[in-house]
């Protein structure tokens, strides 16, 4: 009933739906920019304002569109609803598992599917002609295809294949039509005498036709697999019979020459290109990269002095020594080539081309020294160490070879067969422990080279890193200055951070001791600085491989000097002169650390430790006077470059000059602690006769007269205190000069300035002091006393404040704003609910105006059928109102 | 018991005559005189003991002395009044009784005689457990007095034998510091202190009369130790700890009141003082006056003199008399006319140098945190301490330049040292006059703080950025000026030493070749290497 409703409906609806549905066959014919251009179907909505950067969704509205699919929406579901209403018949979707929601899709489809093919299989299982229903591709049985057993025939059989494919295709995708127009076509005569054949005999007459095909084409296809077999087998017996004497090694030798080949070709492709080397330089060139590279340091050195925080380029990074390969540096071509060496003559030439930028180690004298060396031993090098050279070179020369024939790929795996070599060199003279951490690891070039070099010299040639400070001085003790330095160079290349992994740490530790070896070298009486004069720059090398443990050593003993220095002090209140060994780490300090850096771990304190032992010691000897005045020359040399204020300097070196002064009543100048202006030892550089003026002469003073001092005779004493006068007078001018521009000069150097005035006349001193005692007042003299007054920096001008707009996040435009989160979160919830709401009652509105009209349709439909059916019936009431009047008419006549 | 002793001593004497340990012998001594009075002589033995130089010895004769002469003076069997001498006890007309008393009384003073040299014995048991024993006399005597005193009047202490032992402590010859130290302890008793004090003043004013004032630097250092270990409670509800509680009107007793105690404690101090004392001995005694004299005096304004005196001294006394001053100056209303010239005059080079030199800073500060000083008194000072910091090593500067920075800070008008726009074009000599006394007249207002500028040059960095603060206009907040007052060179040292390690530091990058060449080569110059 409710479908013949549905239709009747329909059918009744039929006109306005069918204008609507045409109108909206019309709009979906267009497209959506034939509707868009369209300026009927398009509302513009006016906009208030131009908001920039703000992108509008709804100024163009297409309200025909959305009334329409709006329509059509309602249509599916209200409409339907609504005619449902108060229907109680039901549609059931009775497939399966249609409400199982449990069951997965896969599985419906796959049940479905299964239930489907049963109910076919019952129905046309009469039309099936296989027994089995088989699945095809292109006409062949999948099963048959999966099976791939032989592919051989597939060539042979290929015109034939496509050929019966081609039948087959047509004839299953033609369809009958195809073979009964073909059929029609060709045998136009026998179609004429099998007309009478019914449809069925032709069917089966197809069938008996494919299954023959079929058959025939499985025994073919035996037969010649048959055949193949047959084929190989004989083949493989002749083959026997033929070539029984090839061997196999032959037959495997093919193989891998094709291999070869391809190897070959591939190499090519991965071989590394030979990259454009640097060409070669100028003398110019490099003078000029070697006077940027200072530059730079020197603008660095600047920039820390200035105290800025140093970045991230130190120079540390860029004058890494050229021998630290910590980054794994791999050989290169070039370095090749020192390897393959024949004989002695040929490596040296080689380590003299590479030297003058690499060797960072060793200063400009070191070299000359070495090459020297060098030269001398060449000659004598094979007698003297003449089978360590031979396993050498007899080495090198094997792999030379191996090389050449190209055994080695590439070339790592040449380093790495050379250094297994090398390293069992090594194991020689090292211990196992050693050798093992040198297996591993590869060697370098200047391993190479520390070891030809070692050749040539009659020391060892490698050293185990010293342990301990004993193992040290025991490696060290009695050797010559000069082969001191080599024993230390040579540990260090031989233990190089890139040949194994404790070795970073082993010269860590082998600086610390070599600061004690100094240390001690310098309190041996007499001390043996010549020996420590050879050390520097090795201790210079291994400062710049590992600046921190460099810092750490260092800045441990000027910790451990200052320590002891505050303790002395706290107990006694003075305290002694440092020792000769303290003196000569400053100076150390001083030679491996800038000195001009406005702040810098170490040479921070050592300049402390400067002032403070010149602040604190009391002068009690000549000796004390010596140690001072090498202080003080240490001071000058770390300030000389930042030119900074050391007051220290300037009081000790006046405090000397007070000692120089005879008559001590009314001085016209104050002495600082630790000087006195009167007491004992405060005549200490008086001179006892004037006359040993006249035969003094300037020279240079000992450093270990800091720590004892023969002199027997007044006139020693007198020559000895000159020359400390000398060297005061020399240091107060420098100083004159180095602190020439500060603003309070006068006043720093006016106890100077009235001694050497008023006290320690020029006339009293030998000649050369006169001319320095007169440059010095010349200098103090010359300098202006006036300054400008005080004023603050010129700071750039406080702009006015600015009254910046506070920024509020909005959430929604045109509400209520500074309440609290909580308050607009409630606003915008209910302004959302009001927004809902509207719209909810806007399309509540449209569903019941969509129902009105529908109902009224509805009423309209039904009242027009009611006026039909009733002209209808009044029509054939009067039509049998007409005959009846008709006949009553004609029975009237 | 005494059958067992008997035994024992029966049994053991004829087979180990030598081996009997004195100990034994000992204890069984003091039990048989004790017993006994027939066996009364066999104190001289222990008296023997007494003077043995075996340590176990002599230490068990102590004890059985302290347990004799304890019970006797317990019994009262010492003879009590003025002793008459020994022969005339023999030969006068006394009871048994009464002889025996007057025996055991002369062997009770010998044994003191003994104990009391023993206090100056070298080693340290034997004057300890000695100085122990004779202040346990002490402490037994005075609950039962060996003099006939009238009860009504007097109050019982053993004020004789403390004066020995205080004779004793204050030797001409040794350097008694750990002994006096060791009496510290009965000194925390009211009433010993109390006449230790008086007994002190005594002996010292009779010293120093015989002697004329000339006595060793020892026996003033002993003198000293003792009087600066003695304190007195600041409320008299701590005077509890007596030595010898008297039975009758203790309240009233003199070692019981605090202002008794306190005018013994200035006539002792003020006895101390009159006479001349070496500069160390000033000094010492400058530094803990502030703390632990004047305010235990009753009328501290009495120190008024020595300070004064002390102040004039110049040098480091004058800057430790400071210290005195203030707290005359601010708690008893001290005027002293001048003190800010004196101050100012003060400031000599060597106070930075000087061991003193946070204390005189603190003071100092206190001095000029006054806002009521004249601006030219402060321009003075501040410009006199900058001219001084050229010479100043770095830890001093960090003190001084903050100090300079508080001075401006609080007197405003001071800017114009550090900041003086007006004749900015003139370049002008400094119009400060250093060597001018009187602070109105060295013109430091019409000078700036050049030294401050070129201390901005200076090679530490901390004290260079200190001075770089006069670039632009000091802060409002005042610097504390007590954190920098104790930095020692060594700590400004330490500073750097143990910073957290700087990942890249800075290297000479001139190759260094030998010794003594490089850095301007100025060692190579004037020293070679032999």
């Amino acid at each position: 009933m409710n479908k013949k409703s549905t239709r009747q409906h329909d059918s009744k609806m039929g006109k306005p739906q069918k204008k609507r549905s045409l109108a909206d066959k019309v709009r979906k014919t267009k497209t959506s920019t034939e509707i868009k251009n369209n300026p009927f179907e398009v509302k513009i909505n006016r906009k208030k304002f131009e908001v920039l950067g703000r992108k509008s969704k709804h100024d163009v509205g297409l309200p025909g569109v959305s009334r329409s699919k709006a329509i059509n929406k309602r249509k599916e579901t209200l409409l339907k609803e609504y005619k449902q209403k108060n229907k109680s018949s039901k549609f059931i979707d009775r497939r399966l598992g249609e409400y199982d929601t449990n069951m997965a899709p896969e599985d419906k489809i796959l049940q479905r599917f299964a239930i489907e093919r049963q109910r076919a299989h019952d129905k046309k299982d009469m039309y099936n002609l296989n027994e089995e229903e088989e699945l095809t591709h292109y006409g062949q049985s999948l099963a048959e295809m999966e099976k791939f057993n032989d592919n051989v025939n597939s060539d042979d059989e290929s015109e034939e294949k496509g050929l019966l494919s081609a039948e087959l295709t047509a004839s299953h995708f033609g369809g009958g039509g195809g073979l009964l127009r073909r059929k029609s076509g060709d045998q136009p005569d026998e179609e004429g005498i099998q007309r009478a054949r019914s449809r069925q005999e032709l069917i089966e007459e197809l069938i008996q036709k494919s299954k023959q095909e079929k058959r025939e084409r499985q025994a073919q296809k035996e037969e010649a697999q048959e055949l193949t077999e047959k084929l190989d087998q004989d083949w493989k017996s002749i083959q026997m019979l033929m070539v029984q004497k090839t061997p196999k090694a032959e037959k495997e030798e093919e193989k891998p020459k094709l291999e070869e080949y391809d190897m070959r070709v591939r190499e090519l492709g991965f071989e590394m290109k030979a990259q454009p080397s640097e060409k070669m330089k100028t003398p110019e060139e490099l003078a000029r990269e070697e006077r940027e590279k200072l530059q730079k340091l020197e603008s660095d050195r600047l920039r820390r002095m200035m105290g800025e925080e140093a970045g991230s380029s130190a120079p540390t990074q860029i004058h890494m020594s050229a021998d630290d390969l910590n980054d794994g540096f791999i050989l290169d071509k070039d370095d090749k080539k020192t390897l393959a060496y024949q004989d002695g003559l040929w490596n040296i030439a080689e380590e003299g081309g590479g030297e003058d930028g690499e060797d960072g180690e060793e200063g400009e004298s070191g070299e000359d020294d070495e090459s020297e060396e060098e030269e001398q031993d060449e000659d004598g090098e094979n007698n003297e160490e003449g089978e360590e050279e031979e396993v050498d070179e007899e080495e090198e020369g094997e792999e030379e070879e191996g090389s050449s024939e190209g055994e080695g790929e590439d070339g790592h795996s040449d380093l790495d067969s050379e250094s297994e070599q090398e390293s069992e060199d090594d194991g020689r003279k090292q211990d196992d422990e050693e050798n093992n951490a040198t297996q591993q690891k590869s060697l370098s070039k200047e391993e190479m080279k520390a070891q030809q070099e070692a050749a040539k010299a009659e020391l060892p040639y490698t050293f185990t890193a010293p342990e301990s400070y004993s193992d040290l001085k025991d490696l060290l003790c009695g050797h010559t200055p000069d082969n001191q330095r080599l024993i230390v160079a040579r540990t260090q290349k031989c233990n190089h951070p890139s040949l194994a992994v404790g070795n970073k740490l082993k010269l860590q530790k082998l600086f610390g001791f070599l600061l004690e070896y100094v240390g001690e070298l310098a309190t041996r009486s007499p001390p043996e600085l010549s020996t420590i004069d050879k050390l520097i720059p090795e201790l210079y090398t291994l400062c710049q491989m590992f600046p921190e443990a460099a810092c750490t050593a260092m800045q441990s003993f000027l910790a451990d000097a200052g320590h002891s220095l505050e303790e002395v002090l706290e107990v006694k209140g003075r305290g002694a002169f440092p020792a000769l060994d303290m003196l000569i780490y400053l100076k150390v300090t001083a030679l491996l650390f800038p000195t001009s850096d406005f702040r810098h771990p170490v040479t921070t304190p050592a300049l402390l430790y400067i002032s403070q032992a010149l602040t604190k010691c009391p002068v009690r000897s000549l000796q004390d006077v010596t140690s001072g005045l090498v202080l003080c020359c240490l001071a000058v040399e770390y300030v000389s470059f930042s030119k900074r204020f050391l007051p220290e300097l300037i009081n000790f070196l006046a405090g000397t000059l007070h000692l120089a002064v005879k008559d001590k009543s009314s001085l016209g100048y104050a002495v600082v602690p630790p000087f006195r202006s009167s007491g004992k030892n405060n005549d200490l550089l008086v001179l006892s006769d004037v006359e040993s003026c006249k035969k003094w002469s300037k020279k240079e003073l000992p450093l270990s007269a800091t720590q004892h001092l023969e002199l027997k005779t007044d006139l020693d004493r007198d020559q000895h205190r000159l020359m400390c006068l000398s060297t005061c007078l020399d240091l107060v001018k420098r100083c004159c000069l180095l602190y020439k521009d500060l603003t309070s000069f006068p006043h720093i150097f006016q106890p100077i300035r009235t001694l050497l005035f008023k006290h320690l006349l020029a006339q009293t001193l030998p000649e050369p002091l006169q001319e320095l005692h007169s440059t010095i007042l010349e200098v103090i003299g010359s300098v202006s006393v006036t300054n400008n007054p005080l004023v603050f920096e010129k700071k750039k001008p406080i702009p006015l404040k600015l009254l910046t707009p506070k920024i509020v996040e909005v959430l929604d435009y045109g509400k209520k704003r500074g309440s609290t989160k909580e308050q607009k979160e409630q606003e915008r919830l209910k302004h959302k609910y009001k927004k809902e709401f509207k719209g909810a009652l806007r399309e509540i509105r449209k569903d019941s105006r969509f129902l009105a009209t529908e109902k009224l349709n509805e009423v309209m439909s039904r009242d027009a059928e009611r006026k039909r059916k009733v002209k209808e019936l009044m029509g054939s009431l009067a039509t049998q109102e007409g005959e009846w009047k008709a006949l009553k008419k004609r029975k009237r006549k | 018991m005494a059958p067992t002793k008997k035994r024992n001593v029966s049994s053991s004497k004829p087979t180990k005559q030598s081996v009997i340990t004195p100990k034994t012998e000992i204890s069984h001594k003091v039990g048989r005189i004790l017993k006994n009075r027939t066996r009364a002589n066999d104190v001289f033995d222990l008296l023997e003991f007494l003077q043995s130089d075996n340590e176990k010895d002599f230490k068990r004769a102590v004890m059985s002395c302290n347990k004799l002469f304890c019970t006797l003076l317990k019994k009262k069997d010492l003879y009590i009044g003025k002793l008459p001498e020994e022969e005339e006890a023999l030969s006068g007309n006394y009871s048994a009784e009464e002889k025996y008393h007057i025996f055991m009384r002369h062997r009770y003073n010998s044994c003191v005689e003994i104990l009391l040299d023993l206090l100056c014995h070298e080693v340290h048991d034997v004057w300890e457990s000695s100085l122990c024993c004779l202040m346990k006399f002490a402490a037994a005597e005075g609950q039962h007095p060996l003099e006939d005193l009238d009860w009504s009047e007097h109050y019982s202490f053993p004020r004789e034998l403390i004066q020995r032992v205080v004779d004793r402590l204050l030797s001409k010859t040794v350097d008694n510091s750990m002994l006096i130290s060791r009496f510290q302890e009965f000194l925390e008793m009211a009433d010993v202190s109390y006449y230790t004090m008086s007994s002190i003043r005594e002996s010292f004013g009779k010293i120093m009369d015989k002697n004329k004032g000339a006595v060793s630097p020892i026996y003033q250092y002993n003198v000293f130790a003792l009087m600066s270990n003695i304190s007195v409670p600041s409320q008299e509800s701590e005077l509890t700890n007596f030595m010898v509680k008297q039975e009758a009107k203790h309240e009233d007793w003199k070692a019981a009141k605090l202002n008794e105690h306190k005018r013994v404690f200035e006539r002792m101090w003020l006895g101390f003082l009159k006479y001349k004392l070496p500069s160390s001995m000033y000094k010492k005694v400058l530094v803990i006056l502030h703390d632990s004299i004047l305010p235990h005096m009753s009328k501290p304004a009495l120190m008024i003199d020595f300070l004064t005196a002390a102040y004039d001294v110049g040098g480091a006394i004058s800057l430790l008399a400071l210290n005195g001053l203030f707290v005359l100056i601010h708690q008893h209303n001290l005027d002293y006319p001048d003190f800010y010239k004196k101050l100012y005059n003060l400031l000599e080079p060597s106070i930075f140098h000087v061991k003193y030199r946070a204390r005189f800073f603190y003071l100092a500060n206190l001095f000029l945190s006054s806002s009521h000083l004249p601006v030219y008194l402060v321009a003075a000072f501040t410009k006199r301490l900058a001219r001084l910091a050229l010479t100043a090593p770095p830890a001093a500067i960090l003190i001084v330049l903050p100090f300079i920075y508080n001075l401006i800070r609080r007197h405003p008008s001071c800017r114009v040292l550090i900041h003086k726009p007006s004749t900015e074009d003139e370049p002008l000599e400094d119009p400060y006059v250093m060597e001018e006394e009187d602070p109105a007249l060295c013109r430091a207002l019409e000078s700036s703080l050049w030294e401050v500028k070129t201390l901005q040059r200076h090679y530490h960095p901390d004290v260079s950025k200190a001075a770089m603060l006069i670039n632009s206009p000091l802060s409002e907040q005042e610097q504390d000026i007590s954190e920098v007052l104790e930095i020692t060179a060594y700590e400004l040292m330490e500073k750097d030493l143990k910073q957290p390690e700087n990942k890249n530091i800075p290297l000479e990058f001139e190759k260094a070749s030998q010794l003594l060449v490089g850095g301007g080569n100025v060692l190579g110059q004037h020293f070679c290497l032999n």
